[in-house]
């Protein structure tokens, strides 16, 4: 039967088994939202801003282990995504945007809301399209999908010209895709799994790093088992928190930038270190000159060869999905009669029990002003360490990855490699929608949740009854943190000034609002919160303003060269 | 150290841009860049020159074979390998300056392919450091101008590149 182009597009969706579309409607996709109007598999959910559609395809896509879609119009609507899709792309997010594109007779003419939106997304995504010719659709969107959730995961575009989603041809959805050019590998080379498993075997203090891979390969029971049959330390980075559960004895926190003092001492002291998933970027290693002054072999994995000897040198690379490259990985270790030296190794744990022992997240509570460090305790307490946290960037952001601690993967939900402020609210809306009767909270700060707060709108219109946990400081704290720092404490520009009154904001937009400025307040108020299911409350906390973020390992330094708040 | 780095891809709009963009989006060099449809007419061959230590070539290489379109990727300087070269030069041709100007040509296996009262055009092929070197060795004030198509590489003898 023949289709037009917007119908071929939704029922591709359908085929895909897409359920929701975050996305805006305009000019150059009208022929595709009235396709929409007329079926009810796929739900649209209509967002304020553009950019929050692809966040909250986004959140959606990271919450779960499906494809996230974005439908938005030609011109601006494709610009504002584009913060959206460069998210999604630097954190490996699968990710399908369709945008919709002048008629194929106007393009390069600067017609009305024209832009290259192709040229304009390539740095920014792992493949795009422009749809040319009707008859082609239903295969670009296939392989859109595709490569989306295949190999290294990531956002694709296709593009699609008015004129083309209105023109007919013979719908047929292929059932599989082979891209000549595109193989991504499962498995690991063998020989290089049998180096690894000896160097492991051999290791007198070793360490397992994991990243977010470990997430999108769904990974995490793999991870365990050979952290377990090893009895080695692991710690996660930003983007792997939740892949390994952090209330276990062998977790030694994050890593990084805003690390445990153990997991940054355990990974530059340690002689052989096992990468999964992860790729040694700055905010994780610090100064790479400093991090090869100690002798250690390195076995990294992953799916992404040019992740690999990037910014280290690798003894054992192994190119592979990290779930498969374990699962060997695992075999090969069962099949051994080797064990690690039990003696080196306790020792090595000493090692890392006495890092432990200086227990640096230990912050001062008060009974005068609520400390931020508190408010993320109470909210790990309130909802028994099973809410999905969703967050924005800064301050906030970085006390949500130390102290909520994640047992499980996905829960986690935020912007690591862009850092993108304004990412949470939409974020949580995708993965309210994917988990209906979860638990959602917002993490976020006085700073970026005004950069996407217009979606409370969404919220209501959808009923999405996510918790917004405000740490509203007055400050952007994280600005504010590096200019005492390094600026020479001017606080250029990092005040905030004007402030809306959140709560009337809220209520406002139809939602409750709570402003709570009592230390005392902040456990009444997170569970009168977290007990109205059905409804989005917005936790105004007023928090110390003073407050700073540590560990710290400052830009440029070593892991080793931390600065701890005792410190100070 | 200069490489040659051969590419496979698929011939479509955009491709080329894509490994452009991916030089520039990384502060990559490019010394030269040539490409062409091969006899799989769904195929281009591209060449590129340029320069890095041997991390950033391994990078390079690794960067190319991730982009979607591009089939396969060679690095030339991993085994024996020719690179040719093709340069057309118009010369003022008058006076001694016209019998010097062809014997040069000559010397350096170059054609005249085209000829004037008052010029010529040379056309000659070889490496890029032969070019350079009939360049240098002809008087620098008779050059009118130069164009130069940048290299392309090809394996000796069984090193082929094809899908």
């Amino acid at each position: 039967m023949e289709l037009t182009g917007a119908e071929i597009a939704i029922r591709c969706l359908q085929e895909e088994g897409v359920e929701y579309v975050f996305g805006y409607p305009g000019g150059a996709v009208l022929f595709i939202y009235d396709a929409l109007f007329n079926q009810d598999k796929v739900k649209h959910i209509l967002v304020r801003h553009e950019q929050a559609a692809v966040h909250a395809a986004d959140g959606y896509a990271r919450s779960t282990d499906k494809v996230g879609v974005a439908l938005v119009t030609s011109g601006p609507g494709a610009t504002n995504a584009v913060t959206g899709i460069a998210t999604a792309y630097m954190d490996s997010i699968p990710l399908v945007i369709i945008s919709g594109q002048v008629p194929t007779g106007a393009i390069g003419e600067d017609a009305f809301q024209e832009v290259d939106t192709v040229g304009i997304t390539r740095p920014c995504v792992k493949h795009n399209f422009l749809v040319k010719d009707v008859k082609e659709l239903a295969a670009t969107i296939k392989k859109a999908f595709h490569l989306a959730k295949t190999g290294r995961p990531g956002p694709v575009l296709v593009d699609i010209p008015k004129d083309i989603s209105n023109q007919k041809a013979e719908f047929t959805y292929p059932s599989a895709i082979d891209i000549r050019s595109y193989h991504p590998p499962l498995h690991g080379d063998m020989d290089q799994l049998k180096r690894a498993a000896k160097l492991l075997l051999e290791a007198r203090r070793p360490m397992i790093y994991a990243g977010g891979g470990v997430v999108l390969s769904g990974a995490s029971a793999q991870l365990t088992d050979l952290a377990r049959l090893l009895g080695f330390p692991v710690t996660n980075t930003l983007m792997g928190l939740g892949s390994y559960p952090a209330s276990d004895q062998q977790f030694v926190g994050m890593l990084g930038m805003h690390g445990t003092y153990e997991a940054n001492l355990a990974m530059q002291n340690c002689d052989v270190l096992l990468a999964v998933g992860a790729r040694f970027d700055d905010r994780v290693i610090g100064n790479v000159e400093h991090f090869g002054q100690v002798p250690r072999k390195i076995i990294h994995i992953d799916i992404d060869p040019s992740s690999i000897a990037k910014r280290v040198k690798v003894d054992v690379p192994i190119v592979g999905d990290v779930a498969h490259v374990l699962g060997d990985l695992l075999a090969i270790l069962h099949s051994s009669k080797q064990q690690p030296d039990q003696q080196a190794k306790a020792a090595w744990w000493k090692q890392i029990d006495e890092w432990r022992g200086r227990n640096c997240l230990l912050y001062k509570n008060s009974d005068e002003v609520i400390k931020p460090q508190y408010v993320i305790e109470t909210l790990h307490r309130i909802t028994g360490g099973e809410a999905f946290v969703t967050s924005d960037v800064g301050q906030h952001q970085m006390w949500a990855a130390q102290y909520y601690k994640f047992n499980q993967p996905r829960r986690w939900i935020n912007s690591g490699g862009l850092g993108t402020m304004g990412f949470g609210l939409p974020a949580a809306m995708g993965v309210q929608l994917a988990h209906p009767d979860a638990t959602v909270a917002c993490v976020t700060g006085e700073g970026s949740i005004q950069m996407n707060i217009q979606e409370l709108s969404t919220c209501k219109q959808f009923r999405l009854p996510v918790k917004i946990v405000a740490l509203n400081n007055r400050y952007l704290g994280m600005v504010r943190q590096w200019q005492e720092f390094f600026h020479g404490n001017r606080h250029s520009e990092s005040y905030m000034d004007a402030l809306p009154d959140f709560v009337k904001l809220a209520e406002a937009y139809g939602h409750i609002g709570m402003r709570i400025e009592k230390p005392s307040d902040v456990e009444p108020a997170l569970k009168e919160a977290f007990a109205r299911k059905n409804d989005l409350v917005f936790l105004d906390f007023k928090t110390d303003q003073t407050e700073n973020v540590f560990p710290m390992v400052p830009g440029g330094k070593g892991l080793s060269e931390v600065i701890l708040a005792e410190d100070l | 150290m200069r490489h040659i780095i051969s590419l496979l891809m698929e011939n479509e709009a955009g491709a080329l841009s894509r490994v452009a963009g991916l030089f520039s989006a990384r502060g990559y060099n490019i010394e030269s860049l040539t490409v062409a449809p091969t006899e799989d007419p769904t195929m281009s061959r591209m060449t590129v020159v340029t320069s890095g230590s041997d991390e950033v070539i391994e990078q390079i290489n690794k960067q190319l074979n991730k982009l979607v379109e591009v089939v396969a990727v060679m690095d030339m300087n991993e085994g024996d390998h020719l690179e040719r070269e093709l340069m057309l030069v118009k010369v003022r041709a008058v006076g001694e300056a016209r019998e010097e100007m062809k014997r040069m040509a000559d010397i350096f296996r170059g054609r005249i392919i085209d000829v004037t009262e008052k010029s010529y055009t040379i056309e000659l092929t070889g490496t890029g450091s032969k070019l350079d070197s009939f360049l240098q060795a002809i008087d620098n004030s008779l050059i009118m101008e130069t164009v130069r198509t940048g290299a392309c590489g090809i394996g000796r003898g069984d090193r082929i590149l094809k899908l």
